[in-house]
């Protein structure tokens, strides 16, 4: 049966509430606050190793994100450990707190659909999730500015660019999982363990699991039949791809280190008449990732269909 | 004309029948009462109407429009009050409502004009700026009229609404929605309290297990299942019974010590004193309207007895 009446009736009204209740929020502060701490942490780390090196280095700035000091990771090592549980944390009770707080039904006989809602509860997630990389972002090119006391350049900036808008995708991919669990499960602390659950395996388990097929795999090559062994160790590779974690890394990788020309294993004969350690042209790099950038588009889209799927068939009582 | 009108209405949920067969007819204009026990199916019933939940089969049309295809323009004009409405604590009663405003998508300065008028009528407009977390219940029951009357809707559907309140603040509800009606908007509302409800209604329909088992006035089912509309509170003399019984139009006495309990089919309060201060003395007379919940518990006695 057709519906009639366009399904983005009152999508811009969701998003602005939701993003004003997630920038006022309590739970957003505590967030900020963490993320700023530690960025702040890795930031420091990293201007004090790169000061001998200044004016040495074309990619300061990228080295300044990457650069990691123990015990203290890199900025970078650090967002992507928090990214994803802001995500959750934005998205864990999006539609079961509507249930619980008895809205859902009053909201839902207003003229729109439920589509509007879905989305501008994720829009919203993204928006703020991208409101608070800008400012750390800045916040990161202005310590460096001061500190280092070299202006960055564009290719660098260009980059840079690029690893934010990798990690918003990324970041959709968890708050794609944590609108999903809020539709599946009605008690919004299950809903966050559970989506907790999903990061902790990503995060510790399957690394480990990886490992171990990996080496499975290269047991069970031809020691003498290298072309076997280059067969396995992709297989490997595209098992460990499996996991958004994995492809975000790859990402970042190529965006933030120029000099990264392949993402596998690569033969000797395919490197012949390169020049090793040259960095490659943003153009290349963006090649390079194209597929790790759709792999983790495609995932976020997979979600949010699944989450948009239970949210329609689900009723309005709670 | 029909403003709600239903045809062969049904909902299952797997092998429970929520509603079943549903035909009704709301006029514009009336205050009609959903009626029926806890889980009869009225809240089933009102999520068709709405388009929020899909019927297993038969249709509804609300204002002429079919729900489920086209449930943007019915829930332009139809308000909606849930059971167990809730508001966003975190925010304002204002802020609540401007939202609400947003989704409607009403102008700014319109919806400043509608948000205080509606405030104001629900006696809401001194508390706007408080958070609702700190709402009694029976102020977020006015809050959730005061939502439905934004839309400024030509239907109000409201479920349960004295559900929670103290009887004080049910009957202020209840004049509330009185005055809804003498706005000429249609009123739907539910209601397990049949005795508390009754009397703001016109029609009522009175749910059993997901089936309409009666449709009419409260004084129509009375006369059809307790033989009669009128209830009469004699106090008089004893051994009255008999002399009461032979009256024309009297359906039942029932007596307890000089105490007498008459249903009859008009008001025969004049006879009825007759003949009490013929045969001796009469100490009081009251008119009562019958109880839904007697003409509830008798239909289905009967119904149980039948069967
Ligand atoms: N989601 C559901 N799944 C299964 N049964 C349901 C569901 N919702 C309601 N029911 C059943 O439908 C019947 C009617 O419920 P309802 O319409 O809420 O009654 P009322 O509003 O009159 O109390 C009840 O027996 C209830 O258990
Ligand atoms: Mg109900």
């Amino acid at each position: 049966m057709r519906r009639e009446g366009s399904p983005w009736t009152g999508l811009w009204a969701v998003f602005f509430k939701e993003m004003a209740d997630h920038l006022t929020g309590l739970r957003m502060r505590i967030l900020e606050g963490l993320i700023l701490l530690s960025a702040l942490a890795a930031v420091y780390t990293g201007t004090q190793t790169l000061r001998q090196t200044v004016g040495e280095d074309p990619y300061l700035y990228l080295k300044l994100l990457t650069t990691a000091q123990d015990p203290l990771p890199s900025f970078v090592g650090f967002l992507s450990f928090f990214v994803p549980l802001a995500a959750i944390a934005l998205a864990f009770d999006a539609v079961n707190g509507e249930y619980a707080r008895g809205t859902l039904s009053r909201i839902l006989s207003q003229p729109i659909y439920r589509d509007a809602l879905l989305f501008g509860k994720f829009l919203a997630g993204l928006g703020t999730l991208a409101v608070l990389l800008l400012a750390l972002f800045l916040l990161v090119v202005g310590l460096g500015l001061f500190t280092l006391g070299v202006p960055p350049g564009g290719e660098e900036m260009a980059r840079a660019f690029l690893f934010l808008l990798a990690t918003l995708a990324y970041a959709g991919v968890w708050l794609a999982l944590g609108l999903l669990f809020s539709v599946l499960f009605r008690q919004p602390a299950t809903a966050a363990l559970a989506a907790i659950g999903v990061w902790l395996f990503f995060a510790v388990f399957f690394p480990i699991l990886t490992d171990l097929a990996a080496s499975a795999l290269l047991l069970q090559a031809d020691p003498f039949d290298p072309e076997s062994q280059l067969r396995q160790a992709n297989l490997a590779l595209w098992i460990s791809r499996l996991s958004p974690n994995t492809l975000y890394a790859e990402t970042l990788t190529a965006v933030l280190n120029p000099a990264v020309r392949s993402l596998g294993p690569i033969l000797i004969t395919q490197l012949e008449g390169a020049v090793l350690g040259t960095p490659l042209p943003l153009g290349q790099s963006l090649l390079l990732v194209w597929p790790q950038l759709t792999g983790l588009f495609a995932l976020f889209i997979l979600l949010f269909t699944l989450a948009y799927v239970a949210f329609q068939r689900q009723e309005v009582r709670a | 004309m029909a403003v709600i009108e239903t045809r062969g209405l049904t909902k299952r949920y797997g092998r429970v029948v929520a509603v079943e067969g549903l035909n009704l007819e709301v006029h514009e204009g009336e205050v009609f009462g959903l009626l029926g026990p806890n889980g009869s199916g009225k809240t089933t019933t009102i999520l068709m109407l709405l388009g929020l939940t899909e019927p297993t089969s038969g249709e509804a049309r609300v204002l002429g429009l079919d729900p489920m295809r086209e449930p943007l323009k019915v829930k332009a004009k139809v308000g909606y009050l849930p059971d167990q409405v809730g508001f966003y604590g975190e925010l304002t009663a204002w802020e609540n409502l401007r939202y609400t405003s947003r989704l409607l998508g009403l102008p700014e300065a319109e919806a400043k004009a509608r948000i205080e008028e509606v405030l104001r009528r629900m006696g809401l407009w001194e508390v706007r700026d408080r958070k609702v977390s700190a709402f009694s219940r029976g102020m977020r029951q006015r809050l959730g009229l005061a939502e439905v009357l934004l839309k400024r809707p030509k239907v109000a559907i409201l479920d349960e609404p004295t559900l929670g309140l103290d009887p004080e603040a049910a009957r202020e509800f209840l004049e509330l929605i009185k005055g809804l009606k003498a706005e000429g908007i249609t009123v739907l509302l539910s209601s397990h309290l049949l005795h508390q409800v009754q009397e703001v209604c016109d029609r009522v329909g009175l749910f059993h297990k997901g089936r309409l088992a009666l449709l009419g006035t409260v004084e129509e089912l009375a006369q059809k299942v307790l033989g009669g509309g009128y209830e009469i509170l004699v106090e008089a003399g004893p051994g009255l019974e008999a002399a009461f019984g032979e009256l024309e139009g009297v359906a039942r006495v029932e007596a307890e010590a000089g105490r007498y309990r008459v249903l009859a089919s008009r008001d025969l309060r004049s006879e009825l004193a007759r003949v009490a201060v013929e045969r001796g003395a009469l100490f009081g007379l009251a008119l009562r309207r019958p109880s839904l919940d007697e003409v509830y518990a008798h239909y289905f006695k009967e119904v149980a007895h039948a069967a």
